[in-house]
């Protein structure tokens, strides 16, 4: 129980802290990294409190794909050199004010969601049960998500296709005069279009490109 | 007192995986290159210890004694955790693969999802050396890679759902006991050649080595690197490369069973069995590496999201209502 509690407040504090460094570092890339310290210690915290599914998903999709993704358009834009200077520059600090607004209302709204929460007390029977058989987590998490919320799941699943479609069409331009490079073509290309043999005279040389 | 045992217990345990796959990736280095020299009618290292074993040894010898040079405009401490993190992740993946129904150091409930995140992980290790060294040839490697992982890491995923679909359970070693009757490699013949050729192109292997193409790039992402630090970005590259065969050799080959259950066979250690699977699926990646040219850039992405992906898609919706209609779905 005691290795439990350090286990469980080094990853707290690690996930912290590296949450603050996130705002706090100076260098965008550096941050990011804090980014993906974060995410791994949250994934620990999701492994200890029993929910292995989640923090290997967790380590997957957020750590393995988007903190990539994350990290390759910082380091493109390289935004290295501007310093992030924090709460000290002219620019920065015309900004403030309004963070500051938005950041209370989100303080507020996230209070007014929590404080008006309650568990059914039927849950903590389900928690009781799940604990007590031999299910894994994995197979009681699909036996839930593939039936009592089949269509919450379905409809989650369209949400992101219409993301991803719509992210392509707003991206996608036809640009004219691109020399684009045909797979089909360069496979299918026989030696009769490539090479020709020519009798060539000495002293006077063949001209190409005509 | 009894805490401590149990810690020193795993300690020895951890140790006495680790020291194996260690002294393995050495032998597998000289393998590689004895396999390719012999493709090319070469003789390939064959002069330090007998037919050149101890060659790895030699090498890492030499990497120790060389220096190790920092650049000064490079960003030192993401230069020189890079190395390191590729190191640990290429071995800390060998906690899961099980050597036999029992011989596994941490028999978890999500083993092959473990081994998936922490291969798809390996990409930091890349990412952080190119960037940090600050230069050129290394931070466009780095990108090449990048890509290039996420991008095939993609058609694994999806290969490894068919093979849940069959299995029914997360556990490597419930995966291989699926496979009593029938290796999945039979069955699932065309995700086997999708994953095989999808694990080169996560490992960086010709004809995928893009990220390191020594004639556009230099050595890509390891340019500014040398000795000690160099060798263990080497070391974490082949280790991985063992990984991504012992995970085919799991998924696929039956893992740690005998391919014939009969007398003689069974003798064997499974141990054993697992072993000469890994290799045999290492010699193929030897021999690709020896006789096929390496991919253009564009036709490596196509070939990720405009081939595998779909292909591999199409056999999950196969495999599933195949399952489905003759009722062998493995509901518990």
């Amino acid at each position: 129980m005691i290795a439990h509690a350090i286990f469980f407040y080094t990853f707290s504090i690690i996930a912290v802290v590296s949450a603050i460094m996130v705002t706090a570092s100076k260098n965008t890339v550096h941050s990011v990294f804090f980014l993906i310290l974060d995410f791994i210690s949250i994934s620990c915290l999701f492994i200890m409190i029993g929910a292995e599914f989640l923090g290997m998903i967790m380590l997957i999709v957020y750590v393995g794909a988007v903190a990539v993704l994350f990290l390759f358009v910082v380091m493109m834009l390289n935004v290295a050199q501007q310093k992030n200077q924090w709460f000290a520059g002219q620019q920065s600090s015309r900004h403030i004010p309004v963070g500051l607004i938005i950041s209370t209302l989100i303080f507020f709204e996230i209070i007014i969601v929590i404080g008006g929460w309650k568990y059914k007390p039927e849950i903590f029977d389900i928690n009781n049960s799940i604990s007590q058989a031999s299910i894994s987590n994995t197979h009681s998490l699909g036996q839930i998500l593939y039936t009592d919320y089949i269509h919450v799941f379905q409809i989650s699943g369209m949400i992101l296709l219409v993301a991803m479609i719509g992210a392509i069409v707003l991206t996608f331009r036809q640009r004219s005069g691109v020399k684009r490079q045909s797979y089909i073509k360069q496979i299918s290309r026989e030696r009769a279009e490539g090479v020709e043999v020519l009798e060539v005279q000495s002293n006077k040389g063949v001209k190409l490109d005509d | 007192m009894e805490h401590l045992s149990t810690v020193f217990q795993e300690v020895y345990k951890i140790l006495f995986l680790l020291v194996p796959v260690l002294v393995s990736v050495a032998m597998i280095v000289w393998l590689d290159r004895r396999v390719w020299a012999f493709v090319q009618k070469r003789q390939g290292p064959n002069v330090v210890g007998p037919f050149g074993l101890l060659q790895s040894l030699a090498d890492a010898l030499k990497y120790i004694f060389k220096e190790i040079i920092i650049p000064s405009s490079s960003n030192k401490v993401i230069f020189i955790l890079a190395p390191i993190v590729t190191m640990t992740l290429a071995l800390i993946a060998w906690a899961v693969i099980p050597f036999s129904a029992t011989q596994v150091l941490a028999d978890i409930n999500v083993g092959i999802l473990y081994l998936f995140a922490v291969s798809s992980l390996g990409v930091y290790g890349i990412i952080m050396g190119g960037w940090a060294s600050n230069s050129k040839y290394p931070f466009l490697g780095a990108i090449r890679s990048a890509a290039q992982m996420v991008s095939y890491e993609v058609s694994i995923g999806v290969i490894i759902i068919n093979v849940l679909l069959c299995v029914g359970s997360l556990n490597l070693n419930d995966i291989v006991i699926a496979q009593q009757n029938m290796w999945f490699v039979i069955p699932l013949f065309p995700m086997f050649v999708i994953f095989f050729i999808s694990a080169l192109a996560e490992t960086n292997r010709p004809p995928f080595d893009l990220p390191e193409a020594e004639a556009e790039l230099v050595a890509g992402y390891q340019t500014e690197y040398s000795g000690m630090m160099y060798a263990m970005f080497w070391l974490g590259e082949y280790a991985n490369i063992l990984l991504m065969c012992a995970m085919g050799a799991i998924l696929f080959l039956g893992g740690w069973m005998s391919p014939i259950d009969v007398y003689p066979f069974t003798l064997v250690p499974s141990a054993i069995w697992l072993i000469l699977k890994i290799l045999l699926l290492f010699i193929l990646f030897a021999l690709v590496k020896a006789i096929v040219p390496r991919y253009r850039y564009d036709q490596l992405m196509r070939l990720g999201w405009k081939v595998f992906l779909p292909l591999s898609l199409i056999w999950v919706v196969l495999t599933a209502s195949y399952l489905f209609y003759f009722n062998l779905l493995p509901v518990n």
